[in-house]
């Protein structure tokens, strides 16, 4: 036999005989591992300022709070023992599995708060940025009024929506605020109010991005109003909703004074999220510490969820 | 397939016309060029057939019926857009099927109820004019997997699955390389042949109108030059602008003046001879326009005009004289290398069918 492989070089280092780009991407990946020093003691350098950030103020609270939550409140806490993870057992797993305690009651309450302000928010924000991107006269002020909203700080919001739906004062005369079956929902008005205008803002970028040709084609296509909406527009801006999505689920596990402000958290804590449990524990830094842990990979696991269930169905190249 | 007809029609924005008072009819199964500089308007009349633009005045009927206030999802035609506007998160083949999705069809013949076409008869629809176009390799492959032309030929093919009464197309080619464009447009000239659907063609390429239409409507500043054929439009341009526009390089415009015997045209350096069909509309003494492409003037010892020579282009096959008759500028067109050299002069001549007269107030062509 010839000894083909001195006499085809470009063969000579894939046996399986794989098509070339295939062959060249392995290659590339072989040829990526081996870093030069000197460019990684440069990469480390250039990365060196954001990680001493990140280290200071993320990675080392972290881990305190780790820490904190393995030590148990005593006295109200006037004094504080280690109890190792039995604290975390005790008001995490055990909360989940027996489906009661702060934590799973916080839970649950979150995960409606998210329920009742992300699709609401995300749909009227989406409308209302497809309706508002034309060119017409004074559409720009239309634009500005829905993204106001944006502008406004949560707890004007809240006051305002306060205000709105409070039994004595209010302008409107429903009892939302007092009732256990509404109160969340009360709770949740001015967050999906703000994710509305927040929504629109990046939606109506997004729709910028949108190529004016590709929507004429498809009207000449013969797509409606309702169609061209659900068949072009919405996979086009798909990664601009994922990301929407994702931080304004991230936004709604982390709503605090919209809470505060309208129901305080009641009445009998049927408003109480995750995060309010947390700031009723003030006087016992221990369990605070716990329920933040668990809310943190509570919203981990929900983020790493969203990309994994979402992101095949997003359209990224345009 | 149907007839396009412009009817007095007119596209302003605010105080800019940007097509006026267009009458202009393309007839059922034309290919119809729209030709002229940008700016000029044709991509707003094409726009306007596809109800993408309103029409501030007049009327437009594709076929007999007026459609300025039918929808564009309700005019049956389908464009070509210069960017392709293929749907980047479909398939080829979703692609070409999209308007077979949507829209409803007389599926069992003329004159039968609309219906929406069953999978099968979208699947047959779809595998033709991917057969047709070559398309079948990549029907599975996404737009941004395809190259410019198989992008262009994925456009088209979503032009043309639905059979629609016409094809309206916005400088299709535009981004395509020189080699692609030459292959696609004599491609194009064959669907046409093969559909036979009536075809609007917007260009700014000459070469592109004069090879595939069947009538050229040269525009410039919202308004209809001329219509006609290529070879119309090329042998007898309607004013100066289209003798100029037509043509590479375009047509020599020079003031001149009849010559006392009435049977020539004098120019500063010499005479030219008077077409005998042109000596009637015309006086002794009186100022034109004439006209002469480069190709048309011939370097004769013999020639009746002399010209200085200012440089010689040699383009290979064929080279460009650049010249001055006195103190006017003119372009000749030689087969082969030109000894003439800058300073030099020469000696014209050309044929008196090839002189074109127009008028120097109306820029018209005389008669």
């Amino acid at each position: 036999m010839t000894d083909t492989s001195s006499r085809l070089p470009a063969t000579a280092g894939n046996p399986a005989g794989d098509p070339p780009g295939l062959e060249s991407s392995k290659a590339e990946k072989g040829r990526r591992k081996k870093y030069d020093p000197r460019e990684v003691g440069l990469a480390f350098l250039f990365l060196a300022p954001s990680l001493a950030v990140f280290v200071t103020f993320f990675y080392l609270p972290f881990f305190k709070l780790i820490g904190w939550g393995t030590y148990q409140s005593e006295r109200n806490g006037a004094s504080y023992k280690s109890v190792g993870t039995k604290q975390y057992k005790h008001l995490l797993v055990d909360s989940v599995v027996h489906r009661q305690g702060d934590f799973w009651s916080g839970l649950v309450h979150s995960f409606q708060f998210v329920l009742l302000t992300v699709p609401a928010g995300l749909v009227l924000g989406l409308l209302l940025a497809v309706a508002a991107h034309r060119r017409l006269k004074g559409i720009r002020l239309f634009q500005a009024i829905f993204s106001s909203t944006l502008a406004t700080s949560v707890a004007v919001a809240s006051v305002i929506f306060f205000f709105l739906f409070n039994p004595s004062v209010g302008l409107v005369h429903v009892t939302w605020v007092e009732d256990k079956r509404w109160s969340l929902f009360a709770a949740a008005l001015p967050s999906i109010w703000q994710n509305l205008g927040l929504a629109f803002v990046i939606v109506l970028a997004g729709l910028q991005a949108v190529p004016d040709e590709v929507l004429e084609a498809s009207r000449l296509d013969g797509y409606g109003p309702i169609r061209r909406l659900t068949r072009i527009i919405i996979p086009l801006i798909s990664p601009v909703l994922l990301f929407l999505t994702v931080i304004l689920v991230v936004f709604g596990f982390q709503a605090f004074a919209q809470i505060d402000v309208v129901t305080g958290g009641g009445p009998a804590g049927s408003s109480e999220t995750l995060v309010f449990k947390i700031f009723r524990l003030n006087q016992d830094y221990g369990a605070g510490a716990v329920l933040s842990i668990g809310l943190f990979f509570v919203t981990l696991i929900v983020t790493a969820l969203q990309f994994g269930l979402l992101d095949r169905r997003v359209h990224y190249d345009n | 397939m149907a007839s396009v007809t412009f009817e007095g029609v007119s596209k302003r924005y605010g105080e800019v016309t940007a097509v006026d008072h267009l009458d202009l009819a393309i007839t059922d199964g034309e290919f119809m060029v729209l030709l002229g500089p940008s700016g000029c308007g044709k991509t707003t009349a094409l726009r306007m057939i596809a109800g993408l633009e309103d029409i501030s005045d007049g009327k437009l009927l594709l076929g007999d019926e007026v459609v300025n206030d039918v929808d564009p999802s309700r005019r049956d035609i389908s464009m070509v857009f210069q960017s392709y506007a293929l749907y980047p998160h479909m398939t080829v083949q979703r692609n070409i099927e999209s308007p077979l999705l949507v829209r409803k069809y007389e599926a069992d013949g003329p004159g039968t109820p609309l219906r929406k076409l069953t999978s099968a008869e979208r699947g047959e629809r779809v595998a033709e004019a991917a057969r047709v176009l070559d398309l079948e390799p990549y029907l599975k492959r996404k737009p941004a997997a395809l190259s410019g032309g198989q992008r262009q030929r994925v456009a088209l093919a979503r032009a043309f699955v639905g059979r629609p009464k016409a094809f309206l197309m916005d400088e299709p080619l535009s981004n395509l390389d020189a080699k692609l464009r030459a292959q696609t447009r004599i491609e194009l000239v064959d669907l046409h042949k093969r559909v036979g659907t009536t075809i609007v063609y917007v260009t700014h390429d000459q070469v592109e109108a004069m090879t595939m239409a069947t009538r050229v409507a040269v525009m410039s500043t919202g308004k209809l030059q001329q219509v006609g054929t290529p070879q119309a439009v090329y042998n007898q341009p309607a004013n100066t602008f289209v003798a100029q526009f037509i043509g590479t390089p375009p047509m020599n415009c020079l003031s001149a003046t009849i010559a006392a015997d009435g049977a020539s045209i004098s120019l500063a350096d010499g005479n030219l001879p008077l077409p005998a069909d042109l000596q009637t509309p015309v006086t002794p003494g009186q100022a034109v326009i004439v006209g002469v492409r480069p190709e048309h003037l011939e370097v004769d010892p013999a020639g009746s005009v002399e010209v200085q020579v200012r440089a010689v282009e040699w383009l290979g096959h064929e080279c460009l004289i650049s010249a001055n008759a006195g103190d006017q500028p003119l372009i000749v067109r030689q087969v082969g290398m030109a000894l003439d050299e800058a300073g030099s002069s020469l000696r014209l001549s050309a044929a008196p069918g090839d002189v074109h007269l127009f008028d120097p107030e109306t820029t018209v062509r005389i008669p």
